[in-house]
């Protein structure tokens, strides 16, 4: 699943969705992710990433990652 | 430049003029001379110096278009009009109706025609949406409480309510329905409109066409906050080709001149339904200015005989936040408007 390429973030965690006028208010490392997903960095690299990055196991990431996918799905930021 | 303008009602349920007014000044600056048109002595526009140079009140569109010629000829007369906007549906008729009259004063305007205005009616859009191959909620034209039980029986509950010209409302029960009736039928008369509810993301589209199948102009806005009565108190401009399409198929159809505003509901599938299609400039238009796509000074420069090549790009997320203002005035001014029917703000001596 890819993120909409013209959803655009800022730095502390804004997203905004220019094509719905949606905007939701997420952390750093939301935004992070999403800057990532947007120049197509590969998920199990994204992933990989955060596990070398933050104190998760990746059990935990893998969960959260799906209900991560499961955010973005209904807040209508993925390509169908 | 002089130019009169009407819909100077800036209150909770607002007239597009003063919108258009600072559009306007936005553009032309202090060359620019604004007349105020009003209907009645207390719509704020008439008060704000910084807005309107000098307001004259005009008939209602009731009382005819000889006594409105009557009242624009003097007008005219005082301050030697170029152009007029008028900016509420209820007055477009006999605008359209008198076109020709003020061209031959040398006053100009820049409208559509009666046919143009008849076919985007609420109460022919379901068929005007059929011609053309736009989606439009199933509606039924109602003039009795038979008919109203007849439409929500076909098109079931919630049931939308719609006056005339003006004002809507949501009804999940036979009762509030028929209250809606009674209320709407007294203030716009018949007939009302019965329109099947669509859930979904309310948007709303501003447009100019300039007669000849043109889009000049396309501003897409999303709702961001709503009145009780529906109408948009923050909104903010959206990226949607398919919204920027829409706006353009509609002026292709009909060669639309002039300012238009198409609302648009998005259901949950993606799917756009027109829900209205307002005949002028919407009370939100300043934000055209802001978003890039100034559409009331293309709108002049059309009507003044100028080339407008239409506008490719505009600002997306650019947002209006409305906002309430007790602004304060002597009675002096309100006096005389009141009695004379014109007033110069700046000039009214206490």
């Amino acid at each position: 699943m890819r993120i909409k390429k013209n959803i655009a973030t800022s730095e502390n965690g804004f997203i905004f969705n220019p094509a719905t006028g949606d905007s939701f208010s997420g952390n750093a490392i939301a935004s992070e992710i999403i800057l990532a997903m947007k120049t197509g960095i590969a998920a199990d690299e994204i992933k990989q990433d955060i596990l070398q990055k933050y104190e998760v196991t990746a059990d935990q990431l893998d969960r959260d990652w799906e209900d991560w996918m499961v955010q973005l799905k209904e807040a209508n930021l993925l390509e169908n | 430049m002089i130019i009169a303008i009407t819909g100077l009602n800036a209150n909770d349920n607002p007239g597009p003029g003063v919108a258009v007014i600072r559009a306007l000044r936005e553009e032309f600056g202090p060359a620019l001379t604004i007349i105020g048109l009003s209907y009645e002595s207390l719509e704020p526009g008439i008060y704000l110096d910084t807005i309107v140079d000098k307001t004259y009140q005009i008939p209602y569109p009731t009382a005819g278009t000889s006594a409105l010629k009557d009242r624009l000829e003097y007008i005219h007369e005082q301050e030697g009009l170029d152009l007029i906007i008028p900016n509420y549906d209820a007055e477009l008729y006999n605008f359209i109706k008198i076109a020709p009259w003020l061209k031959s004063m040398g006053i100009k305007t820049f409208l559509p025609n009666h046919e143009q205005l008849d076919a985007r009616d609420k109460i022919n859009l379901y068929e005007f949406g059929k011609k053309h191959g736009f989606s439009v909620p199933a509606d039924y034209k109602v003039s009795n409480v038979t008919d109203l039980t007849k439409a929500a029986e076909e098109l079931g509950y919630p049931l939308v309510v719609k006056g005339k010209y003006y004002e809507a409302y949501i009804n999940h029960t036979a009762d509030v329905a028929q209250k809606s009736f009674h209320l709407l039928s007294a203030k716009w008369g018949l007939p009302i409109i019965a329109q099947q509810f669509i859930k979904g993301t309310e948007i709303n589209i501003a447009g100019l066409g300039d007669g000849k199948g043109n889009t000049i102009s396309v501003i897409p806005m999303r709702k961001l906050y709503i009145t009780d009565k529906g109408k948009a108190w923050a909104g903010i401009t959206i990226e949607n080709d398919d919204l920027i399409k829409l706006a353009q198929k509609f002026v292709k159809a009909t060669e639309w001149k002039g300012g238009f505003e198409l609302e648009i509901m998005c259901d949950a599938d993606g799917d756009f339904f027109i829900m209205e299609i307002n005949p002028r400039f919407p009370a939100w238009i300043y934000l055209t200015a802001g978003a890039g796509q100034n559409q009331p000074a293309a709108l002049v420069r059309m009507a003044m005989g100028e080339d407008v090549e239409p506008f490719t790009e505009y600002t997306v997320g650019k947002m209006f936040i409305r906002y309430s203002w007790d602004h304060i005035i002597d009675i002096a001014d309100f006096q005389q408007f009141s009695a004379f029917g014109e007033l110069s703000v700046a000039k009214v001596n206490l």
